[in-house]
């Protein structure tokens, strides 16, 4: 029932908004974000990270094909639902200040992408993710090609074409396991029992087409370049919703989907995903040196972030798996920092390029100390959110091949030289004509920006709040994997 | 006072909070006393803690706060080691520290960045004590990347400036590599021993591992470490951040790039002596490593102009040393070292900061001269510590330096003579900027000449302090030789690896007084050739611009170092950043997926050139399809 809700607040307040006038949908939608956030925090007060499955709901969808509306939480589902819920509310704060025609529909698209995010991170039935999952695609299409840049019909168009593909094999192999359980279900538990009982080469099949999907979602190298164009044509609240939390869902779809369903596949093949994943890491690190424009920058930056966590969950172990469900969150709202930073530079100066920008800093002491925290942050300097993850991650893969992580720690070093660079382009030295009139940051910007700093630094200083949630939900992923790597 | 001691890093973290939440706010006068009470509050706390571990109620305490990183069987709490050589180090931190905050309230008294400078040097302090309380190695690392932090934001601290900004990426980004290897490190103790604690990871060392037996998996470790420290503590290949660093203010320089943060490699390394001992080859690496940065950066500092840039170069010299003792195995050497350099180094910076100061930001010595006269406190404590860093006895450098001599003749009398040419390179530059800074006649303008003055007490007593402490800090480790017991030595042996006890030099009494003298009566020779060099001869460096000779060219230059890493690594980097996004990105990947769209749409036009419509067409594809069918049909039969 409770779970039910979280899907079903925002779907029906979005559709509401669809209704209202086009000057009370931002109020109406900020209002209905914060109730989702609030009741979710309720239910995460109430949460015992010990249990199994909590407000779980099943009840038979269509009978005759065994699918049902099954949806429950464990650590990682509510882990995840809290991002959405938290991020949701600051990415409509965060536009407050922005007009968009139409903006009943902008918020109604939002409210209803985030029902069909919460539905994916807690979907307990097969064809229901594959129908959140689809669902969650078609929102941010139309936000992307309604209120995008340049060249959005292009861009906005390979974008779903290229994801949807992805898709249309993940729902290939989710009908051939379909239709090997004994009873014709879509239930989680039977695809688990089946998946393991999988001839080799039918592991390797099913992990490659759910692969695929979620490569494509999150992006992994080489599946990547739908990614750079659509950030930097998307709306910013477009972008951050993709990047803050919808590419989550590829993470948690390898997580939920993968470890668990083909765990020998995933043993076998998780070698190449990780070499995937490595090669992403520097590839993007080094094209995000030579970016001009900073929004593409943070696109390419987020790839490789990305591609960390990617490897990281694909060792199997504990610590890597703990350390990228973290940094999930810690990139979420890290990124959605960094993309409403630029959105508050694109505000004043109307550009993004980076040798047009410089002295910032000079007038901006506010939006320069938020600015240089999430900096710090992405780059992960300790005690800050970016840590933790990062730390757990490279010791996972260090475990699992101490050269893959020399090479992925080279990252470590280029993190410093982009965000450095582009910091100092942006904020440091003289104003110019664009920037010496930019206005420090206003009140609604500041409540955007407070929340996410101060998770940065709790996250940084007190990771266990979260390790705690997530550890016994790792703890029995590990298990029914039955394929972990620990240390001695 | 051990339940005190979390606020040693906590007072200076809260003079941060307070000094930056309020910015601007807050009038000036609060902002220095804010931040340099809470210092002064901390070095109390470290006090009461050092007489407790000097009468021995403190020997060895771990202090464990909570939980900060625990995921699968990794369990890393935030905690805090209270021992000898963390005692040490905090005191060098909070006392030299509050000099220096001190100096700071009167040199930075006319700067509108005041309140920022004094968060950002509060919350330097914090990190350097983290980093040297942490009771594992990640909290260690929590404080090295915290003082990493604090020094791009202190070297850019003039902002508008962009040599300053790319002084302190560059410094940001070398550090960046050593923490790499740091970073790695970390990594490879954790999968050997399972832990980053600090007892755990040595005292399973001790037990796994045997002496004199090569240990692949310690000689990476101890490599890896040692990685890091040559970024945080300037050593070759790393070291090219520091003269640069020069860029923040004089007492940054003073504090964190003389006195503490670049000293945290050495400290680094004396903490996990025991995995050192153990890796006898990576000690001949730092033993290498070591001497030849101390010999390399005293030979650029010969012939540079900028007054910091010359002490700069002193240090990665005297760091040098610093890491020419640890590779002999000398660790309490190391540490006494970083102590008394901490003393006279800071001493000399804070000097040339009075000297800068009054003249008028000027840095370049060949157009002082003659400054004593205006100057005559900064002269007198520039003149104690310029002895104290030639190595003459009873100044504080002389035991340290002398004791790190003793211990290379005791390896080789080889390792000795360059030790010794090293300190009389350093004695000729730092003579060299005495005397043309302080003697002779002064060479600036006018304008510069009429507002010589000397600084105001504020900054002058830090001056006055130091300069005392630089004549008795040596006096912690006097040697047996001198009538001494060598104090620090012993204070810090319990935390030196039971097998390294015995390394103290064995050379007889005589022999170390030989050495002495050769050694004092050398540096006292080349005093009296840089005072006729610089006095009598009134030479003055050439100006910019002018001919040098070939060899005087490549040292001014610095070895063209930065030269070459621009050439070998920093354009290769844009270069293959253009590459993988003009080539890889655009033309290879993209087009290919590219592709698959048109190969789609193509596909489809081809596809709907059969529904033509012809029924004609349709019958010849109906008679075409039923004979394959039968064809198909008799090869299965087959």
């Amino acid at each position: 029932m409770e779970t039910s809700i979280l899907i079903f607040l925002p779907l029906v307040a979005g559709l509401i908004s669809f209704l209202l006038p086009d000057n009370r949908a931002k109020q109406f939608a900020f209002v209905a974000a914060l109730a989702e956030f609030a009741y979710s925090l309720v239910l995460l007060l109430q949460f015992n990270p010990q249990e199994t499955l909590a407000y779980a709901t099943s009840v038979p969808w269509v009978k005759s094909m065994g699918i049902s509306f099954s949806v429950g939480m464990d650590g990682i589902s509510i882990l995840l639902v809290m991002l959405t819920t938290f991020l949701i509310p600051l990415i409509i704060l965060s536009s407050f200040r922005r007009t968009f025609a139409n903006s009943n529909y902008f918020y109604g698209l939002v409210l209803i992408m985030q029902s069909a995010l919460v539905g994916v991170f807690v979907a307990r039935d097969a064809f229901l993710f594959y129908v959140f999952w689809e669902l969650a695609l078609i929102p941010i299409y139309f936000i992307a090609l309604i209120w995008g840049g340049e060249n959005r019909k292009k861009i906005t168009f390979k974008f779903f074409v290229y994801t949807l593909a992805g898709s249309l094999l993940m729902l290939v192999a989710i009908i051939y396991l379909y239709l090997q359980t004994p009873n014709g279900s879509f239930d989680i538990n039977q695809f688990y029992a089946v998946g393991s009982t999988l001839s080799s080469t039918d592991q390797a099949l099913v992990f490659v087409a759910f692969f695929l999907a979620f490569a494509i979602k999150m992006p992994i190298f080489p599946f990547h370049t739908w990614q750079p164009d659509t950030y930097t044509v998307t709306p910013a609240q477009g972008t951050m919703l993709l990047s803050g939390i919808m590419l989550k869902m590829g993470i948690y779809g390898v997580i939920r989907w993968i470890l668990p369903l083909v765990p020998e596949a995933a043993h076998t093949y998780g070698m190449p995903a990780i070499i995937l994943s490595v090669i992403g890491i520097i590839y993007a690190s080094i094209i995000a040196i030579k970016q001009k424009d900073f929004k593409r920058l943070i696109a390419y930056v987020s790839i490789a972030h990305v591609g960390l966590i990617a490897a990281g969950i694909f060792t199997l172990g504990e610590e890597s798996l703990q350390g990228g469900i973290i940094q999930m969150l810690s990139h979420g709202i890290n990124v959605v920092g960094l993309f409403f930073v630029i959105d508050v530079l694109f505000d004043r100066t109307k550009t993004l390029e980076l040798s047009s920008l410089g002295g910032i800093r000079n007038v901006a002491p506010f939006f320069t100390v938020t600015f240089i925290i999430l900096l710090f942050s992405s780059i992960a300097l300790p005690f800050t959110g970016g840590f933790p993850g990062e730390f757990l991650l490279f010791v996972g893969i260090f475990q699992y091949n101490p050269w893959i992580a020399a090479v992925a720690g080279v990252s470590v070093i280029l993190g410093a030289v982009y965000m450095l660079s582009s910091f100092q382009k942006i904020m440091l030295g003289e104003t110019n004509n664009l920037t010496s009139g930019f206005a420090d940051l206003f009140t609604s910007e500041k409540l955007v920006l407070i929340p996410i700093i101060i998770l940065i630094f709790w996250m940084g200083i007190y990771p266990d709040t979260f390790l705690e949630i997530s550890g016994p939900a790792v703890k029995a992923l590990i298990k029914g994997t039955g394929t972990s790597l620990s240390l001695k | 006072m051990l339940q005190l001691a979390w606020l040693i890093p906590v007072l200076p973290l809260i003079g941060f909070l307070i000094i930056g939440l309020a910015n601007k706010k807050l009038p000036k006068a609060v902002v220095g006393f804010v931040g340099c009470g809470s210092i002064l509050g901390s070095f109390a706390i470290v006090l009461t803690l050092l007489t407790e571990v000097l009468n021995g109620t403190i020997q060895s305490e771990t202090l464990t706060y909570f939980n900060w990183i625990s995921a699968g069987s990794l369990d890393i709490k935030l905690s805090f080691l209270i021992d000898p050589l963390s005692v040490t180090m905090m005191t060098i931190i909070t006392g030299v520290g509050f000099l220096i905050h001190l100096y700071s309230a009167g040199y930075m008294s006319h700067d509108e960045g005041f309140a920022r400078y004094f968060a950002y040097l509060n919350l330097f302090v914090f990190s350097m004590l983290i980093l040297v309380m942490g009771s594992n190695f990640l909290v260690l690392f929590a404080g090295w990347e915290g003082v990493g932090l604090c020094s791009y934001l202190l070297i850019g601290f003039w902002f508008k400036n962009n040599d300053y900004n790319n002084a302190a990426k560059k410094a940001f980004i070398m550090n960046r590599i050593g923490d790499l290897g740091f970073l790695l490190g970390m990594l490879l103790i954790i999968v050997t021993f399972g832990s980053l604690e600090y007892s755990a990871v040595f005292e399973q060392a001790q037990t796994i591992f045997k002496p004199g037996v090569a240990q692949p998996v310690l000689i990476a470790i101890t490599l890896l470490l040692f990685l890091g420290a040559t970024g945080k503590s300037a050593q070759i290949p790393l070291y090219t951040w520091l003269p640069d660093a020069m860029a923040g203010p004089t007492p940054v320089s003073a504090l964190i790039h003389a006195a503490t943060m670049v000293t945290a490699g050495i400290y680094m390394i004396v903490r996990s002596n025991v995995l050192f001992s153990l890796a006898p080859f990576t000690l001949e690496v730092i033993e290498i490593i070591g001497l030849t940065t101390a010999l390399f950066a005293a030979t650029i500092g010969l012939v540079q102009n900028d007054i910091k840039k010359v002490l700069a170069y002193s240090t990665v010299s005297q760091l040098g040393y610093m890491f020419f003792a640890l590779g002999m195995g000398a660790y309490s050497t190391a540490i006494f070292h970083v102590a008394t350099h901490a003393f006279f180094k800071a001493l000399l910076f804070l000097g040339a900061g009075s000297v800068i100061h009054a003249m008028s930001g000027e840095q370049d010595i060949r157009s002082m001269g003659g400054l004593w006269k205006k100057l005559p406190i900064t002269f007198a404590t520039f003149i104690i510590g310029t002895v104290a860093i030639a190595g003459i006895p009873p100044f504080a450098g002389f035991f340290s330096k002398d004791e790190i001599l003793a211990h290379a003749y005791e390896h080789s009398p080889i390792l000795w003579a360059l030790g010794v040419l090293g300190a009389l390179m350093t004695t000729f530059y730092m003579f060299r900027l005495v005397f043309l800074t302080f003697f002779g006649s002064f060479r600036g303008t006018e304008h510069q000449k009429s507002h010589l003055h000397e600084s105001p007490l504020i900054m002058t007593i830090p001056l006055m302090v130091l300069a005392v402490l630089s004549i008795i800090g040596g006096f912690v480790g006097v040697p047996e030789v001198l009538g001494g017991h060598n104090f620090l030595k012993s204070f810090l042996s319990p935390i030196i690896a039971p097998i390294n006890q015995h390394t103290g030099h064995a050379l007889s009494h005589s022999t170390e007084l030989m050495l002495m003298g050769i050694s004092v009566g050398a540096v006292l020779l080349v005093i009296i050739i840089a005072a006729i060099v610089y006095i009598s001869k009134k030479a003055v460096p050439s100006p910019e611009g002018s001919d040098l000779s070939a060899p005087h060219k490549v040292l001014y230059n610095k070895y063209y170092i930065d030269e070459i890493y621009r050439t070998l690594v920093v354009k290769p980097l844009y270069w293959l950043g253009d590459i993988f996004y003009k080539v890889f990105e655009i033309r290879i990947i993209d087009n290919f997926v590219n592709a698959w769209g048109k190969g789609v749409d193509r596909g489809s036009a081809g596809l709907r050139f059969l529904q033509n419509g012809s029924i004609s067409f349709y019958m010849f594809a109906m008679v075409i399809g039923i004979i394959l069918i039968l064809f198909f049909n008799t090869i299965i039969k087959l």
